[in-house]
């Protein structure tokens, strides 16, 4: 028997959120979401205006006409699930992952060269922490070779294990790309291990050839596109200043068309000027027919002429809940809508994520720059400041030690007391080194957007759980693409 | 959990954490039932008592109880191990019921 006689509750801390005509709770220090049925709901209702102590609740609750046992039974689900807490509950602070974290993913910046010169760019434009003065422009096969040895000998058990090839424009350095390819396959094949492909392109170099080769190979394409010609061409720009729209439009759908082995999709990244959100995806899904299209507001210091303010992103979140409702839409119907800032989002709230760090970077996921200097991530390769070791002696431990505990959320006691920090962690590393000059910032700037972004995708979810749950099954395994 | 219906993974685990709780006695109450050998679902009349209400009359000495615990269960407080200090405590005693006498004390 416990002493419940002597407990006082209140309330846990957990979002409550209502989809499909239900109610829903995020409970917060777990990433758990439970419905709740209309006993429980009652309970967090009367909680909601402070404590009360156990037996006093089960007298209200008697007197409300349950039976004793389940009056008893509710208060102890409630409580073991620490969706009601007693006075003296104290946070947890999140564990730290294990040291020895296995590699999962490696991306390799084939180069460091571009042959656009986008406006916004993180690598050239002017909030870049890359300094690639003196350092190698293309990769060679040497390090490449190494960069994939690296990655086999660092990942542990794991079966399968994932490059993406990045840049600079990844594809003008195609030759070391296939060779790399061919070397990886054979490598991971006779240790009996399995490796994919993607890569980010700009799309400006993709011809037939390159096109057969990537689908053969299973590579998957992300194209950086920003919509149709008139919002493409404001930033996404060649060196003389011509937008690069007509240059790309035959190619990406010469891509979509030929490329039969993984899902296509697009990168959009929103400015000033840019955030006309659901004209873009219909450019982008159905006249050029993309199979899902992803977001992201630009990283950017705040004063520049291309970020976008809050009334922007005010209106960029209308237009994403304008999207959101349609891929509920989709999803009650059964099928897939390609906007895939919910499906990501969908993917981590099956798994009931709950992040000690904003992603993989420097944990399952490394960088690694045409000189084979290993960065964090694709960010920020080339930049002496954030350099994590070299593909030669390895990842410098102290430096990723530093990194991980700045970014870990027990370091950003803005977050604690959000309900939106399971899946925010706060926020992208790089944004917050460009924002704040610190990568371990929380990035301030978006919390309440976030919020409200998470409570949209908790309401498709719950409103999915309720009506369609099978549907869910097919995100289970979904990674962020 | 009757109040709470888990819809994540997360709230799964939990689910089954706090179901599990509740379930203090296990044996009797999976699917498939955990049966300790020799012990309540065998034959073992040394665990009565006899019609008197004492131990003298049952048709196996009351001292089976021990040995019962030493072979098929494993209660190291109260009878000597037969895993790793003790291997030898009943080799004299092949059949309990007639040379339980040769169970004797063990002096840790």
């Amino acid at each position: 028997m416990t002493a419940t006689e002597t407990r006082t509750y209140r309330a846990g801390e957990f979002h409550s959120f209502e989809g499909g005509g239900r109610r829903f709770l995020y409970l917060v220090p777990a990433g758990a979401v439970f419905e709740l049925d209309s006993a429980a709901e009652k309970l967090l209702d009367r909680l909601r205006t402070g404590h009360a102590d156990h037996d006093e609740l089960m007298s209200e609750l008697v007197a409300a006409g349950h039976s004793y046992s389940d009056a008893d039974e509710l208060l102890e689900e409630l409580y073991h699930s620490h969706v009601i807490v007693t006075g003296d509950t104290v946070r947890e602070p999140l564990a730290n992952p294990p040291e020895d974290f296995p590699l999962q993913s490696l991306v390799m910046n084939l180069t460091n060269q571009c042959n656009l010169s986008c406006t916004y760019c993180y690598e050239f434009g002017e909030d870049k922490v890359a300094t690639p003065e003196g350092k190698a422009k293309f990769m060679d096969m040497e390090t490449a070779m190494a960069s994939v040895d690296f990655l086999l000998g660092q990942s542990g058990t794991r079966q399968n294990v994932h490059i993406t090839f990045f840049g600079g424009e990844t594809l003008m350095n195609f030759p070391l790309l296939k060779s790399v390819v061919a070397y990886a396959n054979d490598r991971a094949a006779s240790q009996g291990r399995s490796i994919d492909f993607s890569l980010t392109t700009n799309a400006t170099l993709l011809t037939p050839a390159i096109i057969q080769f990537l689908s053969e190979n299973r590579i998957g394409v992300t194209v950086s596109m920003d919509g149709p010609p008139d919002l493409h061409n404001k930033l996404r720009v060649f060196a003389n200043g011509r937008g690069s729209y007509d240059i790309i439009e035959p190619r990406v759908k010469a891509l979509i068309a030929n490329h039969r082995t993984r899902p296509i999709t697009a990168r959009v990244t929103l400015t000033s000027g840019v955030t006309d959100v659901v004209r873009i995806y219909r450019h982008l899904k159905q006249e050029l027919g993309f199979h899902e299209i992803g977001f992201a507001p630009v990283t950017t210091s705040p004063d520049r002429l291309y970020s976008i303010n809050e009334p922007g992103m005010n209106g960029v979140l209308a237009q994403f809940k304008v999207l959101a409702d349609e891929w509920l839409e989709f999803a009650l119907r059964g099928e897939m809508h390609g906007f895939s800032n919910v499906s990501d989002t969908i993917a981590e709230l099956i798994q009931g994520v709950n992040k000690s760090h904003p992603c993989g970077a420097a944990l399952g996921l490394v960088g690694v720059g045409p000189s084979g200097d290993i960065a964090p991530c694709h960010r920020f390769v080339d930049s002496d400041t954030h350099s994590m070791g070299h593909i030669s002696t390895g990842i410098d431990r102290d430096k990723q030690s530093d990194f991980l505990t700045r970014g870990h959320i027990n370091s950003k006691y803005d977050c604690h007391s959000c309900w939106a920090r399971p899946l925010c962690a706060g926020g992208c590393h790089h944004e917050a080194f460009v924002r704040y000059g610190d990568t371990g910032h929380a990035n301030l700037h978006y919390c309440d957007w976030i919020r409200e972004w998470t409570d949209i995708c908790l309401r498709i979810y719950g409103a999915v759980s309720a009506n369609n749950p099978e549907f869910l099954d097919q995100f289970a395994e979904r990674k962020a693409l | 959990m009757k109040h709470l219906r888990a819809v994540n993974k997360k709230a799964r685990r939990i689910d089954e954490m706090v179901t599990s709780r509740n379930a203090d006695v296990v044996a009797l109450q999976q699917q498939r039932p955990h049966v300790p050998m020799g012990c309540t679902l065998s034959f073992s009349p040394g665990w009565e008592v006899d019609s008197a209400g004492g131990t003298a009359g049952l048709c196996q000495p009351v001292e089976r109880d021990i040995y019962d615990c030493y072979v098929t269960c494993f209660w190291p407080a109260q009878v000597p191990d037969h895993l790793n200090n003790y291997p030898d405590w009943a080799s004299k005693c092949a059949t309990a019921t007639k040379d339980w006498r040769n169970l004797d004390l063990v002096f840790p």
